[in-house]
């Protein structure tokens, strides 16, 4: 369950995340300062009305000047129009700067994503990334519409309200204020509680869409294995508990609104109650008692919105912590100081043609450990010559998936070095060199789209006849021929429609379809059946003429077409040679070969 | 929904008495200013003054009460829904699952769900509220002044248009964005699912492109949203502002004619100020109602959909996994997918106790023959038959807990390894894990890792090779204790003195059951009792591998290539 575990996190108000949630603001600073002005504005109109109505009461009515009377209704419109059209510019200009902001944040993260390495990805699981990128992002776009700028109108009606209370009748606007230390004190009290309530949610909110997220990509599992009843009670005990903290922070809610309207009423009853004398005693006039009244009934709505958005602006300070970090995490896998320009601005098809670099590869005493302390692989060191094919060899778990990821600098050797050309692979471009490589992993993975778009990937540079030329290659053509619309087939999501061996041949043609100087198979012939096995063998050979390659294979006769083998035995280069040579060592190769080869031997004794 | 009518109805009642309670208020201050005006005893203003209060303290208290009862009631109706929700995606067939992308599915789980216990929470709060507070202030103010009251009220059918004009046209927009809102996401997902085949081939910009292209969309439909909705609240508060001042241009004159007092006025007022809440909350609401009918239309694809495969056929006397002795058979058997016949006439018998093999090259049919036993897929009636039985009549609980199924990319979950193995037993014993560890050869990798059976498994088993995923999955099977056995080329990760002892290991424990293998391996499955040869969705060669090798057939030429490529690799 911990690895789902949101972590804890989250002030309230948190200066440090404000200012830097505030330079997003910055390539909008027009859209930004005209609606600040149209919000101060808006709300100077909205403390209006009360006033006009003190004027009736205290000058028209006595004098009854209906003629003054119209004078007042006629500015009273202007004041409403003027009012309408500065809340609309300021709702607009706010949401659609909101939204512009979410895009620039959503790409920032998501190039982000892009560019951190996998160990990042081993961490974080996929879902977690995916609130970042929806969610966290969406929960910040409320602080850019409603929340943050809006309670800066907030603060302004306040003061506004103030000013024209004091304006008015400044003693009874001190008998009115005199109930703001018992809001200070209901809020504080509203404040920590729901604080604390609020981090309990997100936690398990996002306990439960882990888990969802999980279940439903194992459904197939769970259905075969039946554990359906015992999978529910699970997610029933995750949900009750996310039910029961959000019914704890309702609790709060609750109690935080009536409150403050009590404490409204407060301030209603004192102004009566001395307004009142006043008004007996002909200290205050009646229109003053009423529009005072009809004030500090406006001032505690923008509290209780506060209060409101100040659980928006929670949310906010989480989510935005959230996104800070995934942002921050620093990028271990970078392009060498060597190169020319560092890493993203160069992806996809423009390569500088890459064979010219290709040297020779060497793994110079390579150690590596994805958990400190746990080497899979120990002080390896081989070389690889341009053109030659080499065959990674040895048990499960005996270290050659790591070999390929660390030729791909998927992650950073630990100790040694890993060197193309005598070249450290560190100080080379990142893309400049993966791009020498073309990868078929074990696990295939398709994307929506096509089967010719999975072919090609977003590389324009391979066109639909080479698409089909690499499909025809790898002998994929006779069964993409068979689907209903060919190479145009949508592939359904991670092909669950296709078979693993025809995912498979799908891969081969996609690297060879981008034409590498260097083929990297990862077990990749080992869930084909033995025909289309051959077939592929028989594309590979047209391929590999040329190219490095280097392959991991379990079956020995796979690799018989290799120059060299590799033998590697928990994490360390055991034995390095030709077939024949290994042979004649009757070491670890001699005994896999031995094993695989007893078939032949029962079958002709019998 | 139903059984939450009584806390509902309570929720009401409390709504009932916070809105007398509230509007009993203006009604005191008219008192208070008319007295006011005419002169009071301090001890009446005092009594106003301890009114207000009082009425304001036992409406908070009923407040309270509201929003506990109604929105408590709403978070159960959520918990309720979201555990219905995963019950119902727990019947779905795998092809449901080919056909709904994952993150649609999650989107209609937070998103949809969320919009819609707004819906039965707040938005019925405040829409009763609103309707309450609507019909009593209307009442109070025509006891008032019904000129004014009247003339005031001019703005309101211009309101209900607007309100039904934004409502609609806000419903169409917030669908669509919706809509895009899930394709960021499987966008997203993917790609961040598929990282390696990201880098390796480069495609980081390609796949920025497609997201930068599913955001700006998004962007732009929320625009269109934004322009609408934007309007939406100025326009209520304009309509508004200009009841409050005809209330006031108008009522003052009655005032000076003296057909009103300035009490009344002001209550009056105050009366019309309380209706700008409800109308203003009464576009937000119908705002909340919208996006909670769109997104419970979302829901309800799911909720209502029916699952394909059931139990409904289930009619014997078989009702647990123990009954079942494991033979099984295929008649005469001809299945299509997605319109392709995949599987053709396949007729084979597999008696409990046997090892057969299917054999058989990419694409021939043998996963999908393998995943009708299990209704993975549901076969045709009368075609897959378990201990004599269709597959269709027994229940599902007791088919698949016959079968230990290991699929080709066995899925591992986030959890422990012990975990992962006794995934399909109520609670295994640490023993029974160790023997299952072993029986797959997990167990030595097992010590080597520093918290051994207690490693966490990362999403999808990321932090182990494909032979261990395989391995564990093989040890999750036979921890069930399977009375028909399903490698579909479970061991292809595996290297091949592995894979022998693994089978070994397994013979010696399915002495009596039934076991199927596929595999590309002739070394695998040549000591099976029949082996099938699958060929274009038909059963084309069967026997013993001593017989198909005799037969010069399909088998053989399989085998004879196997041997070539082992006797190449001698050379």
């Amino acid at each position: 369950m911990s690895i789902h575990e949101e972590d804890v996190l989250g002030k309230a108000y948190d200066a440090r995340l404000m200012r830097r949630l505030i330079t997003y603001l910055r390539p909008y600073k027009p859209e930004v300062v005209l609606a600040t002005a149209a919000i101060i504005g808006h709300s100077a109109l909205e403390l209006a009305p009360p006033f006009l109505v003190k004027l009736v009461i205290d000058r028209y009515i006595p004098a009854r000047d209906a003629g003054g009377l119209s004078l007042i209704a006629v500015v009273y419109l202007a004041v409403l129009l003027g009012s309408f059209a500065l809340d609309y510019v300021q709702t607009w200009l706010l949401q659609l700067t909101g939204q512009r902001i979410m895009f620039d944040m959503r790409m920032q993260i998501y190039e982000h994503l892009q560019r951190l390495d996998l160990k990042f990805y081993d961490r974080n699981p996929v879902g977690r990334l995916m609130t970042r990128v929806t969610t966290d992002v969406d929960v910040l776009n409320d602080l850019f519409t409603s929340g943050v700028v809006s309670v800066f109108g907030d603060v302004f009606t306040l003061v506004g309200i103030m000013v024209m209370m004091i304006w008015i009748d400044w003693r009874l606007a001190i008998v009115a204020f005199s109930v703001l230390p018992l809001i200070w004190l209901v809020t504080q009290w509203f404040r920590r509680n729901v604080r604390e309530s609020y981090r309990t949610v997100r936690i398990w909110i996002a306990r439960i869409n882990a888990y969802l997220q999980e279940r439903i990509t194992g459904m197939a599992t769970v259905q075969l294995f039946r554990r359906e009843a015992r999978d529910f009670a699970e997610f029933d005990r995750i949900d009750r508990t996310y039910r029961d903290a959000n019914v704890q922070s309702i609790f709060y809610y609750a109690v935080f609104y009536p409150a403050i309207e009590l404490i409204s009423a407060i301030a209603a009853a004192l102004i009566i109650w001395f307004g009142g004398g006043w008004v007996m005693m002909g200290a205050l006039t009646l229109g003053s008692l009423v529009a005072s009244l009809q004030y500090s009934s406006r001032f505690f709505r923008p509290i209780s919105d506060m209060s409101e958005k100040f659980n928006v602006l929670q949310g906010a300070m989480a989510s935005s912590e959230r996104i800070f970090q995934l942002l921050d995490t620093e990028v271990e896998i970078v392009s060498g100081s060597g190169m020319r320009d560092a890493g993203s601005e160069r992806h996809g098809s423009r390569i500088p043609d890459p064979r010219s670099r290709l040297g020779r590869i060497a793994f110079e005493n390579v150690t590596f450990a994805y958990v400190p302390g746990e080497p899979v692989l120990r002080n390896v060191s081989f070389t690889v010559d341009p053109g030659q094919r080499v065959a990674l060899v040895g048990a499960t778990g005996s270290g050659k998936t790591t070999i390929v990821s660390l030729l791909l600098r998927f992650y950073d050797v630990q100790q040694g070095r890993i060197t193309i050309g005598g070249v450290d692979v560190r100080d080379m471009d990142v893309h400049e060199r993966r791009s020498m490589f073309g990868l078929v992993l074990q696990d295939v993975h398709l994307f929506s789209g096509t089967i010719g778009g999975n072919v090609r990937l977003g590389n324009e540079s391979i066109d639909e006849a080479a698409v089909r030329r690499a499909v025809d290659a790898v002998h994929a053509g006779p069964f993409i021929d068979r689907l209903p619309q060919g190479l145009d087939t949508p592939v359904a999501e991670r092909g669950a429609t296709l078979s693993v061996g025809q995912k498979q041949l799908l891969s081969f043609a996609r690297a060879l379809a981008f034409d590498p100087p260097v083929l990297v198979l990862d077990e990749a012939t080992s869930s084909v059946d033995t025909e289309t096995e051959l077939l592929i063998r028989d594309a590979l050979k047209v391929v590999m003429r040329g190219r490095t390659t280097i392959a991991i294979a379990h079956r020995l006769s796979t690799i018989q077409d290799m120059d060299r083998i590799l033998v590697l035995h928990k994490g360390e280069l055991r034995e390095a040679g030709t077939h024949q040579e290994l042979l004649a060592q009757r070491g670890i190769y001699h005994r896999l070969y031995q094993l695989q080869f007893k078939d032949r031997e029962l079958v002709n004794s019998r | 929904m139903w059984r939450y009518r009584s806390a509902f109805l309570a929720g009401f009642l409390c709504i009932v008495a916070t809105t007398a309670l509230t509007l009993a208020g203006p009604w005191v201050l008219k008192y208070a200013i008319d007295d006011l005006t005419r002169g009071v005893t301090a001890a009446k203003l005092r009594f106003y003054a301890g009114a207000i209060l009082g009425l304001t303290a036992v409406g908070g208290i009923f407040r309270f009460l509201q929003r506990r009862i109604m929105i408590g009631a709403s978070r159960d109706i959520e918990f309720d829904l979201r555990n219905d929700f995963f019950a119902r995606l727990q019947l779905f067939e795998p092809a449901y699952f080919h056909r709904n992308r994952t993150g649609d599915l999650m989107s209609r789980a937070t998103n949809d769900l969320n919009a819609v216990r707004m819906m039965i929470g707040p938005a019925v709060m405040y829409l009763s509220n609103t309707v309450l507070t609507f019909i009593a202030v209307i009442v109070l103010m025509l006891s008032l002044n019904v000129r004014l009251t009247l003339l005031s009220l001019i703005p309101l059918p211009i309101l209900s248009v607007a309100v039904y004009f934004f409502g609609a046209a806000i419903h169409r927009r917030f669908d669509k964005i919706q809509e895009q809102l899930s394709t960021i996401s499987a966008v997203t997902q993917e790609a961040l699912a598929g990282v390696r085949v990201v880098r390796a081939y480069r495609q980081e910009r390609f796949e920025t492109g497609r997201f930068r292209e599913a955001n700006t969309e998004y962007v732009r439909r929320n625009r269109t949203l934004i322009r609408v909705q934007g309007a939406f609240f100025p326009i209520m508060g304009l309509l508004m502002g200009i009841g409050a001042l005809l209330v006031l241009w108008l009522g003052a004159q009655d005032v000076i004619n003296g057909r009103m007092t300035v009490g009344e006025l002001v209550a009056f007022n105050s009366y019309l100020m309380m209706l700008a809440w409800p109308m203003i909350a009464f576009g937000w609401v119908t705002n909340l109602l919208q996006r909670g009918a769109a997104s419970w239309k979302r829901m309800l694809e799911v909720l209502a959909a029916e699952p394909a495969i059931t139990d409904a056929g289930a009619n014997t006397d078989v009702t647990s996994r123990d009954q079942i002795r494991g033979d099984v058979e295929f008649r005469e058997l001809t299945f299509s997918y997605g319109g392709t016949v995949v599987l053709r006439n396949i007729s084979a018998k597999l008696p409990a106790g046997t090892t057969t093999a299917i054999v058989g090259a990419t694409g021939s049919g043998k996963s999908t023959l393998l995943n009708l036993l299990p209704r993975l897929n549901d076969p045709p009636p009368g075609t897959v038959f378990v201990d004599g039985i269709d597959v269709r009549d027994l229940p599902l609980a007791a088919v698949r807990g016959a079968i230990g199924f290991v699929p080709q990319e066995p899925f591992l979950f986030s959890a422990t390894i012990a975990d992962n193995i006794a995934f399909g037993v109520a609670d295994g014993a640490r023993e029974d894990i160790e023997r299952a560890a072993h029986i797959a050869r997990l167990d030595k990798d097992l010590s080597d890792f520093p918290k051994g059976y207690d490693t966490v498994v990362g999403e999808r088993g990321i932090t182990l090779s494909g032979g261990q995923k395989q391995r564990t999955a093989i040890a999750r099977a036979v921890m069930t204790d399977p009375k028909i056995l399903v490698l579909d080329d479970a061991l292809s990760a595996v290297d091949t003195y592995t894979e022998e002892e693994i089978l070994s290991r397994l013979s010696g424990v399915m002495r009596s059951r039934t076991t199927i293998i596929v595999s590309h391996r002739i070394s695998t499955v040549r000591t099976a009792d029949q082996i099938l040869v699958l060929d274009d969705g038909a059963i084309v060669e069967r026997g013993t591998h001593d017989e198909l090798v005799a037969r010069h057939g399909l088998y053989a030429e399989l085998y004879r290539k196997q041997l070539l490529e082992e006797e190449l690799a001698a050379s």
